[in-house]
């Protein structure tokens, strides 16, 4: 089997085996990036010369006998939002960013180092992680390996595009709204979302501080599983990061294949409603169908407020989080800085209008607006409020079901361009991943199947605070039946 | 309106840096002589990714100082982001508390000039400071950014509008030093930025229709950092304020032109204005989502909460511990001086127990005079030794009360004088031997012999026949002047008790 072929657990037991040199895997991983980037366009930015040397150094270790980690030697994709200060610039895909230089590494880019990765790159996304289609990004669109007409979602997309065409095993993404699971749904990988304050967010650049969170993007859910095990834990750097002693990290891989039993799994109907297309709802309810067929027990619950009203405050909740965020790129200690300019204001001005794209302007009005005063009670207070309400409907659900079922997005990948100037229809990209951020729970998202068109369907499975050990055996009981990691996207297939 | 006198109402916003090792949100230490931008870290540098860890010390220190003054701790405090673009604030916000601080409602009683006055204390509340922005002085029109300074924990004290007078209001500010730095909350070095005012200014200019009280516009005065300054510019205000209420009676009023922020230029000694009410920031307030709220109440693993700890470690309050001093016999500004410079303070004390255990022979033990003679001791010796040898009274070698006691009892039984009283003090801290061994080894103790004094004052008028002539004519200070040169002769062993009675005797009787 070629070293792309094999998923991330796989190459790491080939690895210890010795039957692979990190430098072997990372040469593989080098050329395919080569290849297929013209094509895809995963990256921001690609570390060619650093990656080597840290493969030869991991193969000299081994070899040496000394401990080399839990990712020894694995070649991973890190989204361009985390801080690397390896070389490469951490843009977040801005024209503001672009060419930054992170002083310091990012807490899950430490964990990276010290398990023995080896980092190829930073992956593309939409502009400081605002957007479902990678397309708002200074570095131009990155395109659905599945059909590279298409989007790969967002705002992880370039991570879950890299994997997805087999570049790279493993990646990094970021989900604040949905950017981990919707990407992966339209570009059938794996991808979870962990619980809020899981993996430290210490050195991901904020776009909304109370929603981000970090989390890994791979073929299948052990490499899920593996990934996560690398990064998750407390970090004192981020105070929202769970104390070892409230939620101590388990040995996510040790149970993988131990089913959930007896499984309950919720339904929502507000899940299946306006919106969702029906050939991705086909999918959906035939994985959910395959779970009943192995004895699960189907439970319908309510999500009153997880959808439509998720989504809404979502938007005041994020943007207003980010107009604070953003508030930094101001041109005067780093970042791009306006040519000209009659005076300080007017630097910081021009420096921001150069330097952000439309989405992001979008957004930092919205948020500028809303925490204005005399709208913040009717905007972000009340937000917060029904915030409350969606954790609400998640803590009542889960006390009937060990999990929810659902899509991760209403629709598979849509046209380059389609929704480019329908922000609203863009915005609703998120309608079924927005709940489980606001509620802070643990979702990931899996390849369930194909649209008559051979376009990714994900189904997304939804699970409480802290039991991503649990999620990630019931994801893997569905992968188990699917069958669908081992299958190609045609851009994989095109001759060299 | 009443045709009484306008009132000068002022509310004060105080900074003060808090004495902690590091800043609010990194482990970056706090320094003010460190080399421009070399006590920074990408956290306080607000670069991309960076989030905020709060310094517990500080909060620590915020409580200590809010229970200084009488305030409620509430059992949950926030953190808050404040947002205006400046260069000198690198994420342009500034993490604060906005709407639930970690100190409400208490107040402080401030006295001036033997009256005393109480300012009630609206809140005390923690953020961090901002950087500094250095202008050229070439008038080249450039700016330097110093972060050093940013991320300084920065306590602030805000009063209601209870200060009436530029004076009060500067003792007031001098009132809130003393306490913040007896509690060791902060040091309040003014030329370090230590302490800023902000007094907020306005005239009661007497009732309005339905009764309630009318203002002229309130004036923010910003960043003002000294006393004198706070003082001239308060004065300035309300000058300012009633000509303006001279030339507009009906318009200028608090109503019709609202709030404004002021400059202090303390070159010209005038304010100018920053921001009119137009002008005003939105600051756009909201809950820091980096950071957890604080519970000061909330009890920990180790049984107590961050209150029960502070107030645990909180001494006696500064107003007990300088009644005790007065108590002890001090003047109100002695007091302040030992509440200062605590380890005086703390040598009166022992040395006043120490001399009680001796007391028994002392001769002026009543009417407080031993207070005095103490006091003396401590302000001009053992001060003198201490600056001379560039110590604190824990390092000063030999020295004990109790030894020191000793040789107070010497002075006061006649056998040295108050003079060589001092000589003997140093000698004992050079030596290590006790005041009667130096008065013996040294031949020190005091004639009081009057056969041989005698003689001496015999000497001494002779060779001042116009002091004898002037003692005649009723001039008493000639007598002092003649008792000096006695103890000359005797090489300060004359005994001026005994000198002085020789000396009128033989005087009135020649």
């Amino acid at each position: 089997m070629s070293i792309l072929d094999r998923t991330a657990c796989d190459l790491r037991d080939a690895l210890r085996r010795g039957e692979v040199s990190a430098a072997e895997a990372t040469e593989a991983c080098l050329a395919a990036v080569e290849r297929l980037e013209p094509a895809v366009h995963a990256f921001a930015s690609v570390g060619a010369d650093a990656a080597r040397a840290r493969a030869a150094g991991v193969d000299r270790r081994r070899d040496a006998g000394e401990d080399v980690g839990l990712l020894a030697g694995l070649p991973v994709a890190v989204k361009d939002n985390m801080a690397t200060a390896d070389g490469l610039p951490t843009a977040c895909g801005s024209r503001i960013l672009r060419d930054w230089h992170a002083p310091y590494n990012a807490h899950v880019v430490e964990r990276l180092l010290e398990e023995g990765a080896v980092i190829l790159g930073k992956t593309n996304m939409d502009e400081f992680a605002m957007g479902s289609s990678t397309e708002h990004s200074c570095f131009g669109p990155t395109h659905n390996p599945w059909d590279t007409d298409r989007v790969p979602g967002g705002s992880s997309g370039g991570s879950a595009a890299a994997v997805a065409a087999r570049m790279v095993p493993l990646a990094l993404g970021s989900d604040t709204g949905g950017s981990i699971r919707q990407p992966a749904s339209l570009c059938s990988v794996v991808g979870l979302k962990p619980t809020y304050g899981r993996v430290s967010r210490y050195g991901l650049v904020a776009f909304a501080s109370s929603l981000d969170q970090i989390g890994p993007i791979a073929r299948t859910v052990g490499d899920a599983a593996l990934l996560l095990q690398a990064v998750a834990g407390h970090d004192p750097r981020d105070s929202t990061s769970v104390p070892e002693t409230d939620a101590p990290v388990p040995d996510y891989l040790a149970a993988l294949e131990e089913p959930v039993e007896p499984l309950r799994i919720g339904v929502p109907k507000e899940f299946f409603g306006e919106g969702l297309r029906p050939e991705v709802e086909r999918v959906v309810r035939d994985a959910i169908a395959t779970c009943e067929g192995l004895g699960a027990e189907i439970v319908e619950v309510d999500l009153p407020h997880a959808t439509d009203y998720a989504i809404a405050t979502y938007y005041l909740v994020a943007p207003s989080e980010a107009s604070s965020n953003l508030a930094r790129y101001d041109g005067v200690h780093y970042g791009h800085r306006a040519a000209e300019a009659a005076d300080m204001i007017d630097m910081m001005m021009r420096s921001r209008s150069e330097g952000f794209g439309d989405e992001v302007k979008r957004r930092i009005m919205l948020g500028t607006f809303a925490l204005s005063s005399g709208y913040y009670d009717a905007y972000y207070k009340k937000a917060l409020k029904v915030r409350r309400l969606v954790r609400q409907d998640f803590d009542a659900a889960f006390e009937r079901c060990d999990c929810i079922m659902g899509p991760a997005s209403p629709t598979a990948a849509f046209r380059l361009g389609e929704r480019l100037d329908d922000p609203l229809a863009m915005y609703l990209s998120d309608l079924f991943t927005v709940g489980a951020s606001m509620a802070a729970i643990a979702g990931v998202s899996i390849p369930a199947g194909f649209t008559d068109d051979g376009l990714p369907v994900g189904l997304q499975i939804l699970s409480g605070v802290f039991t991503e050990d649990r999620l990630l055996r019931i994801a893997r009981m569905v992968e188990r039946e699917t069958h669908l990691t081992d299958r190609r996207p045609p851009v994989c297939e095109e001759p060299a | 309106m009443s045709g009484s006198e306008p009132i000068p109402t002022i509310g004060m916003e105080v900074h003060l840096h808090l004495a902690t090792r590091t800043k609010m949100f990194c482990p970056c230490e706090v320094r003010y002589d460190a080399p421009p931008n070399t006590r920074v870290c990408p956290v306080c540098l607000g670069m991309p990714g960076v989030l905020p860890v709060m310094n517990e010390r500080a909060v620590e220190l915020a409580v200590r100082m809010a229970l200084g003054l009488n305030c409620d701790i509430p059992d949950f405090a926030k953190w808050d982001r404040k947002h205006y673009y400046y260069p000198d604030l690198p994420k342009n916000y500034q993490i604060s508390e906005y709407d639930e601080p970690l100190g409400l409602g208490g107040h402080l009683d401030v006295e001036r000039d033997g009256e005393t006055f109480r300012a009630r204390i609206t809140r005390v509340h923690l953020e961090e400071d901002a950087g500094k922005l250095v202008h050229a002085e070439d008038g080249s029109n450039v700016s330097e950014v110093d972060l050093n300074r940013t991320g300084t924990p920065l306590l602030e004290i805000v009063s209601e509008p209870d200060i009436h007078s530029a004076a009060q209001a500067r003792a007031y500010g001098e009132a809130l030093r003393q306490l913040a730095v007896y509690l060791g909350v902060g040091q309040c070095n003014m030329q370090l930025g230590q302490m800023r005012f902000e007094p907020n200014i306005s005239l009661r200019i007497g009732e309005g229709t339905g009764g309630s009280p009318r203002y002229t516009p309130i004036t923010e005065i910003k960043n003002l950092n000294s006393f004198r300054s706070l003082e001239r510019a308060c004065d300035f205000e309300i000058a300012r304020h009633r000509d303006e209420l001279a030339a507009d009676p009906e318009g200028y009023t608090l109503q019709r032109l609202g709030k404004s922020t002021r400059g202090w230029n303390d070159d010209r000694g005038t304010s100018f204005l920053q921001r009119s009410k137009e002008e005003a920031h939105d600051y756009r307030y909201f809950p820091e989502p980096d950071l957890v709220p604080v519970h000061p109440h909330e009890v920990l693993q180790d049984g107590s909460s961050l209150v029960d700890r502070v107030k645990e470690d909180m001494p006696e309050s500064l107003e007990e511990k300088r009644q005790r001093y007065i108590d002890m016999g001090l003047s109100r500004e002695q007091a302040d001086i030992f509440i200062q410079e605590e380890d005086l303070g703390n040598c009166y004390v022992n040395l006043l127990n120490c001399l009680d255990t001796l007391g028994a022979t002392l001769t002026w033990s009543d009417d407080g005079r031993d207070a005095e003679v103490a006091r003396n001791w401590i302000e001009q010796d053992v001060r003198r030794a201490l600056n001379e040898r560039g110590v604190r009274v824990s390092g000063l070698e030999h020295f004990s009360e109790e030894r020191l006691a000793e040789l107070i009892v010497l002075v006061d039984e006649g056998t040295i004088s108050r003079e060589v009283g001092s000589r003997v003090f140093d000698l004992m801290l050079e030596s290590g031997q006790s005041a009667a061994e130096i008065v013996e080894a040294e031949n020190l103790a005091q004639t009081s012999d009057a056969g041989q004094l005698e003689a001496v004052v015999d000497e001494v008028i002779a060779e001042n026949p116009d002091a004898a002539r002037q003692f005649a004519d009723g001039v008493d200070k000639a007598v002092g002047r003649l008792i000096g040169m006695a103890k000359k002769k005797t090489g300060g062993k004359a005994n001026p008790k005994v000198v002085r009675e020789i000396l009128i005797k033989k005087l009135r009787g020649g």
